[in-house]
C-alpha cells in the first residue's frame, strides 16, 4: 500500500504549499524599493516586529501621516468630482511620477479648488439671497396691495376676538397693554411689518411662537413658493414660505425679529410704496442676471480645473494607496543595531524564494545600493500559514472549505474531493434534468461574462452567485445526471433511452394505481422506468432506491473521510494515530455499517425478500438465534457474530492505548533529556528576542487531559457513526421532497389550468407554474439542497479527520490592496 | 412579572441590546488610554483614534486639527449611535431613551438663558449645546425675560414642560435663579426617569433605581458642596434634594445643615457604598471629588452590563462614553497646550 501510494502523482491542492521561515537584512537606502517590488510580487508575509509599539512610535510614522494626508486630499477631490458631475475622461498615461510631486501638485489643486469653492460659495449665497429677497418681494406685495385696505379692519376684529375670549386673558397682559401703544388706539402708520421666507417645515411652529410672543397682537399671512430654492446659509434645496407679519410695537419688533433669527427666517425690508417695490424688483433682477454670469463663469472654470485633476486622479489614488502600504509594511521592519539595514522576517512559500531574491536583487540595483540584500531562512516553532495555489475553478471549492475553518499547515485538504463530491452530493437532492438545464443556463450566463463581470462591483447576493459558478455549473450537470436516472423533467417522464418494461393489465389502464404493471420485456436500459410514474409501485420503489442508495453513498463518504485521516497520519508519521485511530475506526465503522452496504449489494443483486431492519435489530439483540427466511447468504450468522465482537473491540481500542503510550513516550523523552536542551533554547532567546523562534515551546503533559479528551473523541466517533449514517438520509429525504414538490406543481397548477378550455387560465396557470418552479423549486430548493451537502462535508466528512485550526497565509500584496480599501 | 421578562426581551429589545453591547466594546480600553497619554501632537491623537470607532469620523480632517474638533467629531459618533438605537427602539424602550437626552436639554436650557443674560451671540451659544440635547425651539429661549415667559413660549412644547411646575414665578432671570431652576428641573427630571423606570419592572427598575439614586446623592452632595457659603437658604437648599436615593429622607436632613465640606464627608461616610469615594482622599479636599465619583460612576455603569434583559445597559453606555469623550477631551487639552505631566489628573479609565 505505502508503495502504491508513493508513486501517485503530486496532487496540488491535497497538502498546502511547503512554507519557509525566512529574514531579510535590507540596507536603509534600498529598503522601500525592495517592500515595494515584494509588493509586487505579492508572496512574502511580513511579520510584525514591533507589536509592542502603537502605531505613532514607529519608524515611518511620519511618511504614513503624509500618505494619510494625501489619500483625504484625494478623497475630497474624487467628492468635489463628484458632486460637479464629472465624468473622468480617460486616464491619462503619465510617465512615472514621484510622490513627492503628487503631493506638491495635490496640494495645490486642493488649495485651488477650495478658494474657488469659496468665491463662488459667497456669490452663490448672496444669489440665494437675491432670489429669496425677489420672491419675497413678489408674494409680498400681493398681500400688501390686497390688504392694505383691509388691515385695519382685520386687526381690530383680531383684538376683539382676544377680548371676548377674555378668561386667558391675565393681568400681565393688560399690564403690558398700558405700556405698549395698543394697536386699535394707533393709527396705520403705527401698523409695522416684517417680511420673510421660512423653511415650510417650521411654518406651523413659528407662527404658534409669534402668536405667544405677541399675545396674539399680530397678523401672519404666508404664501408658499411656487418651487424648491436653495437656503443662503446650508446650501441644501428646500421648500420655503414666504410670510408677512403684521404687528405694532417695537418691543413686538425686537420679539420677532429675535424669533425670526432662531427659526433660521431670513427677513428682507419690502417697502410700501408700490412704485418703490417695482424699482427694487427691477434692481434685484438685474443684479440676479449679472451674479448668475459670474457664478456660471466661475462654476465652469472650476469644471475645468477639476476634469483636468479627474484624468489622473485614479493612478495617483493607487499610487498613494501603494505608497502607504509599503510604510505600513516597513513599519513592521526593525531597526538593525547600527540603524543602517532594517531586518524583516516573514513567511514565504518555498517556491517562491527565487522569484523573491530576483525581485531582491533589482531592487538593489535599481536603488544603486552598494551592499546586497541578505536572504536567508530561518526555522521557526510557530506553524506556517496554510497556502493553497488555487484557480477561478477550485477556489470557490476552496472557500467552501476554508467557511469551516483553516486547514492546518499541511493537513490533507478535503477541497480537493469536495469538488467532485460536494456538487454530486447537491444533485442526488435535486436530481431532475429540466432543473439542472435551468441552472446550467445560470450557471453558462455567468461564465460567458466572466471577464465583464469581475470587474464590476456586483451586489453582495451576485457576487455570491458569480463566485460560486463553477460549483453552479457541476451542480446543474451532475442535478442533470441524477435526473436521468430519475427520470424526472420537470416532474414528467421521458421514454429517452427506449421503451418501457412494464404494461398495464387492460387496455385502460385504471387499474395502474391500485394492483400495479406487468413487465413484459427488458428492464428499461437506464435509471428508472418511465412507466412507474403515478403507478401503485412508484413510491416504494423509489423510496427503497434512494434510501439504501443514500446509505452507501454515506458510509463511503465516511470511509474516504477515515481514509483521509490515514494519509495525514501517515504524512505526520504518526504511526501512533494509524494503530489506535484509524484500524479501530475502520473496523467499527465497517463491520455495522460497511456489512449493511453489503448486504444492501448483495439484496439488490438477488432479488432477496429479506428485511434489513431485522437482520441488523437482531445482529444485535440476538446475535445467536437463526435468521429463518432473512438470510441473504451462506456463513451469514457466524460472520454477524464475528463482526460485532470486532465492533466491540474496536471502541476500547481507539480509546484507552493512546493516552498510555503517549503518556509513556513523554516519560522517557523527558528522562532522556535532562540538561542540554535548556541551555541551547535560552541562548536563542538571547539572541533574538523577537523573532519567531524566541516561542517558547511548552511541552507540558497533562495525562487526565489528554484521556478526556480522548474518550470524548472516541464517543463522539461510536455515536457519530450512527448518527452519520442516519444523517446521510437527507440525501433521500430531499429528493423525494423535491420531486413531490415538482409533481404538485405540475399535476395541481399546470395541468389543472390545461384542463381548462380559457385561453386566460391557461396562462394564469403557466404563470404561476413558471413562477412556482423559478422561485420555489430553482431558488428555495437548490439553497436547501446546497446546504444540506454543505452540512454533510463540514459535518459528516470533515470531522473524521480535519483539524482546521491553521491560518490563512496572507502575503503582502499590491493586488490585494483595492479590495481591502473597499 | 418580575423574572419572566428574560422570556420575552428579546422580542423587541434583542437586537438593540446586542446593538449596544457591541458598540461597548468599542470603547477604548486602558492599552488605548495608555497610548493616547503618550501623544506629542494632536495629528497623533488622530492616528490613534483611527484604528478605533472614531476612526470613520475623523479621517477626513484637514491636518492643523483642534481640540474642538475632535471633541466634536467623538460626540457626533456618539449622537449617531442614539440616532441609530433609537429609530430602531418601539415602546417602551424609545421612552427610555428619549429620557436619556432630558439632562442634556435642561443643560442647554441653562446655557442658552445664561448666555443671553451675558448677551452672548445666540449662535454661538447654540455651538456649544450638546447635540443630544438639541430640540426644535431651542434658538427661541433667548426672546425668553423671565421664568414665566420661558415656559410660555418655549418649554411649553418641550418634554421639559412638567418638570417646570415648580419654579414658575415672575422672578426675573439671574445666574441664582437659573443654577436653582436648574437643579429644580434636574431633581423633577430624575424623580420622573426613577417613577419612569419603577414602572417597567424587572431588572431594568433594579439596575436603573441604583444607578439614578447615585446620580441623585451625587447632585444632592454637589449641591451641598456648591451652595456652602452662598445665600441660599437651608431649606431651599432641601428643596433641590431628589426624593430618593441612599441619602433620602435622613441624609438629607443631615446635608441641608453642613457648613463644610467636612461636614459632608461625615454624613456621607455613614452610607458604606459612598465610604470608598473618600478613601482615597485626604480631609478638607474637594478638588479630586469629582474625579472619585466619577470612577465610582464608571464602575457602577460597567457592572450594568453584567445583567442582560434590562434598558440600563443603554443608559450605561451612553454615559460611558460622555465619560470617554471628556477623557478625550481632557487629554488632547493637555497635549494641545504641553501640559503632559497633568494627563492623569482627569482621566478615569473605563476598562
Amino acid at each position: 500500500m505505502d508503495h502504491f501510494t508513493d508513486k501517485l502523482p503530486q496532487m496540488d491542492l491535497m497538502r498546502s504549499e511547503k512554507m519557509t521561515f525566512v529574514q531579510l537584512i535590507i540596507p536603509a537606502e534600498s529598503a522601500h524599493c525592495c517592500i515595494t517590488y515584494l509588493g509586487q510580487l505579492g508572496l512574502l508575509q511580513f511579520r510584525d516586529l514591533n507589536s509592542e509599539k502603537s502605531p505613532f512610535q514607529r519608524t515611518f510614522v511620519n511618511q504614513v501621516k503624509r500618505c494619510a494626508e494625501m489619500s483625504r486630499k484625494l478623497r475630497f477631490l474624487m467628492d468635489q468630482i463628484n458632486k460637479a458631475g464629472i465624468k473622468s475622461s480617460l486616464s491619462v498615461l503619465q510617465s512615472d511620477t514621484h510622490l513627492e510631486d503628487i503631493e506638491t501638485q495635490l496640494s495645490e489643486h486642493e488649495h485651488e479648488i477650495i478658494e474657488m469653492n469659496s468665491n463662488s460659495e459667497k456669490l452663490q449665497q448672496s444669489y440665494n439671497e437675491l432670489l429669496e429677497f425677489k420672491i419675497v418681494l413678489q408674494k409680498a406685495c400681493g398681500f400688501l396691495v390686497s390688504s392694505h385696505g383691509q388691515i385695519v379692519s382685520e386687526e381690530r376684529e383680531l383684538e376683539e376676538n382676544a377680548y371676548s375670549n377674555g378668561d386667558f386673558v391675565e393681568t400681565p397682559f393688560l399690564f403690558e397693554q398700558e405700556i405698549v401703544p395698543g394697536p386699535s388706539k394707533s393709527n396705520q402708520s403705527g401698523l409695522r411689518f416684517i417680511s420673510g421666507i421660512i423653511c415650510k417645515s417650521k411654518v406651523l411652529r413659528f407662527e404658534r411662537m409669534l402668536f405667544r410672543a405677541t399675545r396674539g397682537n399680530m397678523l401672519f399671512n404666508q404664501a408658499p413658493t411656487d418651487e424648491q430654492i436653495m437656503d443662503p446659509i446650508s446650501a441644501e434645496m428646500v421648500e420655503k414660505t414666504v410670510f408677512v407679519v403684521f404687528f405694532s410695537g417695537e418691543q413686538a419688533r425686537r420679539k420677532i425679529l429675535k424669533i425670526c433669527e432662531a427659526f433660521g427666517a431670513n427677513c428682507y425690508p419690502v417697502p410700501e410704496d408700490i412704485s418703490k417695490q417695482t424699482q427694487i424688483t427691477q434692481e434685484v433682477s438685474s443684479r440676479l442676471s449679472d451674479l448668475e454670469a459670474t457664478l456660471d463663469a466661475g462654476i465652469r472654470h472650476r469644471n475645468k480645473a477639476l476634469s483636468s485633476v479627474g484624468g489622473h486622479l485614479a493612478k495617483w489614488m493607487d499610487m498613494v494607496r501603494r505608497e502607504k502600504a509599503v510604510y505600513d509594511t516597513l513599519n513592521m521592519l526593525n531597526f538593525d543595531v547600527t540603524k543602517k539595514c532594517l531586518v524583516a522576517e516573514g513567511w514565504c512559500p518555498i517556491f517562491a524564494t527565487t522569484q523573491i531574491q530576483d525581485a531582491l536583487q533589482r531592487a538593489t540595483f535599481d536603488s544603486n545600493s552598494q551592499v546586497g540584500v541578505i536572504f536567508h531562512s530561518l526555522d521557526a516553532l510557530e506553524s506556517p500559514p496554510t497556502y493553497f495555489r488555487t484557480n477561478n475553478f477550485t477556489n470557490p471549492y476552496q472557500e467552501i472549505v476554508d467557511a469551516y475553518g483553516v486547514a492546518r499547515y499541511q493537513e490533507a485538504n478535503p477541497a480537493v474531493y469536495t469538488t467532485i463530491i460536494f456538487p454530486f452530493l447537491f444533485a442526488v437532492m435535486f436530481g431532475d434534468w429540466g432543473h439542472g438545464i435551468c441552472l446550467l443556463l445560470g450557471a453558462l450566463v455567468l461564465i460567458a461574462h466572466e471577464r465583464k463581470l469581475s470587474n464590476q462591483r456586483l451586489g453582495s447576493f451576485m457576487e455570491m452567485l458569480f463566485g460560486g459558478r463553477y460549483v453552479i455549473l457541476l451542480m446543474s450537470l451532475f442535478s442533470m445526471y441524477c435526473g436521468l436516472i430519475y427520470n424526472e423533467f420537470f416532474s414528467v417522464p421521458f421514454h429517452i433511452f427506449g421503451a418501457s418494461a412494464y404494461k398495464c393489465r387492460d387496455m385502460s389502464c385504471r387499474d395502474a394505481h391500485t394492483t400495479g404493471l406487468v413487465k413484459y420485456r427488458e428492464p428499461y436500459p437506464f435509471g428508472v422506468d418511465p412507466s412507474w410514474r403515478g403507478s401503485r409501485s412508484e413510491l416504494p420503489f423509489l423510496n427503497s432506491l434512494k434510501m439504501k442508495m443514500s446509505i452507501l453513498f454515506g458510509v463511503v463518504h465516511m470511509n474516504l473521510g477515515i481514509m483521509l485521516s490515514y494519509f495525514n497520519a501517515r504524512f505526520f508519521g504518526s504511526s501512533l494515530d494509524i494503530r489506535y485511530q484509524f484500524v479501530p475506526q475502520m473496523i467499527f465503522l465497517n463491520s455495522l455499517f460497511g456489512y449493511l452496504s453489503l448486504l444492501i449489494v448483495v439484496k439488490w443483486c438477488t432479488g432477496s425478500q429479506a428485511d434489513l431492519y431485522h437482520i441488523m435489530i437482531y445482529m444485535f439483540l440476538s446475535p445467536f438465534d437463526m435468521l429463518g427466511e432473512n438470510e441473504l447468504f451462506w456463513g451469514q450468522r457466524p460472520l454477524q457474530i464475528l463482526l460485532l465482537l470486532l465492533a466491540l473491540i474496536a471502541v476500547p481500542w481507539m480509546l484507552f492505548p493512546k493516552p498510555f503510550i503517549l503518556k509513556k513516550l513523554h516519560n522517557e523523552r523527558f528522562e532522556g533529556r535532562n540538561y542540554g536542551v535548556l541551555n541551547t533554547s535560552e541562548i536563542d532567546l538571547e539572541v533574538e528576542p523577537d523573532s519567531a523562534r524566541a516561542m517558547q515551546h511548552h511541552d507540558d503533559f497533562n495525562f487526565s487531559e489528554v484521556f478526556v479528551h480522548q474518550m470524548i473523541h472516541s464517543i463522539e466517533f461510536v455515536l457519530g457513526s450512527v448518527s452519520n449514517t442516519a444523517s446521510y438520509l437527507r440525501l433521500w429525504a430531499l429528493s423525494l421532497a423535491h420531486s413531490e414538490l415538482s409533481t404538485v406543481f405540475y399535476e395541481k397548477v399546470l395541468l389543472l389550468a390545461w384542463g381548462y378550455d380559457n385561453l386566460l387560465i391557461r396562462l394564469v396557470g403557466l404563470v404561476v407554474f413558471a413562477f412556482a418552479t423559478a422561485f420555489i423549486l430553482l431558488m428555495m430548493e437548490t439553497l436547501s439542497a446546497f446546504l444540506h451537502a454543505l452540512r454533510l462535508h463540514w459535518v459528516e466528512f470533515q470531522n473524521k479527520f480535519y483539524h482546521g485550526d491553521g491560518y490563512k497565509f496572507r502575503p503582502f500584496s499590491f493586488a490585494t490592496l483595492a479590495d481591502d480599501e473597499n | 412579572m418580575y423574572g419572566f421578562e428574560a422570556l420575552s426581551f428579546n422580542i423587541h429589545g434583542g437586537y438593540l441590546e446586542a446593538i449596544v453591547r457591541g458598540h461597548r466594546s468599542g470603547l477604548l480600553t486602558t492599552a488605548d488610554y495608555n497610548n493616547l497619554c503618550q501623544c506629542e501632537t494632536l495629528d497623533d491623537i488622530k492616528m490613534h483614534l483611527s484604528a478605533t470607532e472614531y476612526g470613520p469620523y475623523l479621517q477626513n480632517e484637514p491636518s492643523p486639527l483642534h481640540t474642538t474638533t475632535i471633541v466634536e467629531k467623538c460626540t457626533l459618533k456618539l449622537v449617531d449611535d442614539y440616532k441609530h438605537m433609537l429609530c430602531q427602539a418601539t415602546e417602551p424602550l424609545s421612552t427610555f431613551l428619549e429620557y436619556i437626552t432630558y439632562g442634556h436639554m435642561i443643560d442647554n436650557v441653562v446655557l442658552i438663558v445664561t448666555g443671553t443674560l451675558h448677551e452672548r451671540d445666540v449662535q454661538e451659544l447654540l455651538e456649544k449645546c450638546h447635540p443630544l440635547g438639541m430640540f426644535d425651539s431651542i434658538a427661541t429661549l433667548a426672546v425668553a425675560q423671565n421664568m414665566r415667559e420661558l415656559y410660555r413660549l418655549v418649554l411649553v412644547d418641550t418634554p421639559l414642560a412638567p418638570y417646570f411646575s415648580e419654579c414658575i414665578t415672575s422672578e426675573d432671570l439671574d445666574d441664582m435663579n437659573i443654577e436653582i431652576m436648574r437643579n429644580t428641573l434636574y431633581k423633577a427630571y430624575l424623580e420622573d426617569f426613577y417613577r419612569f423606570c419603577q414602572k417597567l419592572g424587572g431588572a431594568t427598575a433594579e439596575i436603573m433605581s441604583d444607578l439614578l439614586a447615585f446620580e441623585a446623592d451625587r447632585r444632592a452632595v454637589n449641591i451641598t458642596i456648591n451652595s456652602i457659603g452662598t445665600e441660599l437658604t437651608r431649606d431651599d437648599r432641601r428643596k433641590l434634594y431628589s426624593n430618593f436615593g441612599l441619602f433620602y429622607p435622613y441624609g438629607h436632613e443631615e446635608l441641608a445643615v453642613c457648613e463644610d465640606i467636612d461636614q459632608v464627608r461625615a454624613v456621607m461616610e455613614k452610607y458604606p457604598p459612598y465610604q470608598s469615594i473618600f478613601a482615597k482622599l485626604s480631609y478638607g479636599e474637594s478638588q479630586m471629588l469629582d474625579k472619585a465619583f466619577y470612577e465610582e460612576e464608571v464602575k457602577r455603569h460597567c457592572l450594568a452590563f453584567e445583567q442582560q434583559f434590562h434598558y440600563a445597559v443603554f443608559f450605561a453606555y451612553m454615559r460611558l462614553r460622555e465619560q470617554e469623550i471628556r477623557n478625550l477631551m481632557w487629554i488632547s487639552e493637555c497635549v494641545a497646550q504641553n501640559q503632559k505631566s497633568r494627563v492623569h489628573d482627569s482621566v478615569v479609565f473605563i476598562f
